[in-house]
């Protein structure tokens, strides 16, 4: 299991172009919205915690299908599944691993986003928060999609329209709990409801996980 | 009660069932359809604030709910499929789909025909309204799912699987947006008094309920039976049902 992660994460750094890809994505999506709403700074307080998660569930859309596609395309996915290690613990290694090597960079870079936009420090602290109980559900549900689509030629495309729909919540709820912050206001609730759909989707995925990627190998 | 339901999950038996329930469901449907219909929008009272134009109430109520009944239908048939391996529940999802689709565009369509003379504008990010579009880009992603694999049993698998997702998604999608519209704006704007319905309303109103249920049941079994055929081919009773056919347009 631990091999498993190991491997993972060597992997991960010795393509660094495909890790960093996403991420310049990320910031240069940000930085077309003050280009092209104007760059007044009430404006951009207004639309940033949108702004930061949509570039957020955008860029993770971009770089998702290096989680099982590389795995895939040589055959030691179909290994791991025969090593007799229970496909739903692999799984949810290969989904840690992406969630580390994808979005806490994208946390290292918060604050630059956050300047950009303009956001206040509660609102930064609120985005934090999101971002860190968020981000891994972005890793665990999106995996479900890139594990039904990883045997198709195009799943791209694909793969973004089977999940914008399912993160349509989180957004909600994130950018949500970040305008509570920018007034003063308590968003405890917000937070608490992203952690429970973390804890529903930490329990389920996995196995939603495993499941699809036996169908995708037929 | 598994010994009865088991042999369905024969596609030759699942076909004979379409073909019994059939005029079961047709009938009553356009019953229903034609009574309920021309009853709401030619018999029915006037409304006392909203005039005539409450009418598309007849129609945009039913399809709205079975919009969503059929998208809890389609995820029961991929549950179906997945404990039992039923091949013909995954051809009944996959025949629900378009038109629990074409339901949701339609509840869409005449809510904003409706929300234009009753709110002033077309679409208003309303939780309602948006909920319903997000279940449409369930169906679409649910379709799209499905269309891009060659293999259609393990399309159906993959479909269901992502229906599901869907349907875990759906109470969390209704409820987030609630929230969402009530931090965001003042509910004045798109609050909707709804008046507890007149019971001359009403009946039409149930009538036309039941008439688009068995609409949608009739138009999924037509798909059904289309789907089953399609993927039977080369099944001996599929040749012996065309040969059967044959034998009977030329007599």
């Amino acid at each position: 299991m631990g091999g498993v992660f190991k491997r993972d994460l060597a992997l991960a750094f010795r393509q660094k172009a495909e890790l960093v890809q996403p991420l310049m994505f990320l910031v240069m999506v940000v930085t077309l919205f003050p280009l092209g709403v104007g760059p007044g700074p009430v404006t951009l307080q207004l639309i940033g915690p949108g702004v930061i998660w949509i570039a957020a569930i955008l860029s993770s859309l971009m770089g998702m299908e290096r989680l099982f596609r590389d795995d895939f395309a040589d055959g030691s996915l179909e290994q791991l599944q025969l090593s007799g290690l229970p496909l739903y613990a692999v799984a949810a290694m290969k989904v840690l691993c992406h969630w580390l090597v994808t979005f806490i960079p994208l946390l290292i870079l918060s604050p630059l986003l956050a300047m950009f936009l303009n956001l206040t420090v509660d609102m930064y602290i609120a985005l934090v928060i999101t971002l860190l109980l968020g981000t891994p559900l972005l890793s665990l549900v999106g995996a479900i999609a890139v594990g039904l689509t990883v045997g198709l030629q195009r799943g791209g495309v694909l793969l973004a329209l089977l999940l914008i729909p399912v993160f349509i919540p989180l957004l909600i709820f994130a950018t949500s709990a970040v305008d509570a912050a920018a007034l003063q206001l308590p968003y405890r609730a917000q937070i608490a409801i992203i952690g429970a759909m973390l804890l529903i989707a930490m329990a389920l995925a996995p196995a939603a996980i495993a499941y699809s990627l036996k169908v995708s190998q037929n | 009660m598994w010994k009865w339901l088991h042999p369905y999950a024969k596609p030759e038996r699942a076909y004979q069932l379409c073909n019994t329930l059939l005029p079961w469901f047709a009938l009553p449907a356009v019953v229903c359809l034609v009574v309920g219909t021309m009853w709401g929008l030619a018999y029915a009272p006037q409304d006392y604030q909203q005039g005539d134009s409450f009418r598309i109430i007849y129609i945009h109520v039913p399809s709205a709910m079975l919009s969503m009944s059929t998208y809890v239908a389609m995820a029961i048939a991929a549950l179906v499929g997945m404990v039992w391996q039923w091949r013909t529940a995954y051809m009944a999802m996959i025949a629900m789909a378009p038109v629990g689709a074409v339901m949701t565009f339609i509840a869409l369509l005449t809510g904003a025909a409706w929300g234009k003379p009753m709110w002033g504008a077309w679409w208003v990010w309303d939780a309602r309204l948006t909920s319903e579009l997000i279940l449409l880009f369930l169906y679409f992603g649910v379709i799209a799912l499905y269309s891009a694999f060659e293999d259609k049993q393990q399309a159906g698998k993959a479909a269901g699987v992502m229906a599901l997702v869907g349907v875990v998604n759906i109470p969390i999608i209704h409820y987030s947006v609630e929230w969402w519209n009530t931090l965001h704006q003042g509910s004045t704007i798109t609050k909707f008094d709804k008046p507890s319905i007149a019971t001359e309303m009403l009946w039409p109103l149930l009538l036309n309920i039941f008439g688009f249920a068995l609409f949608i049941a009739l138009v999924t079994t037509m798909r059904l039976k289309n789907e089953i055929i399609r993927r039977e081919m080369h099944r001996p009773w599929v040749q012996m049902l065309v040969k059967q056919k044959e034998t009977n347009d030329a007599v």
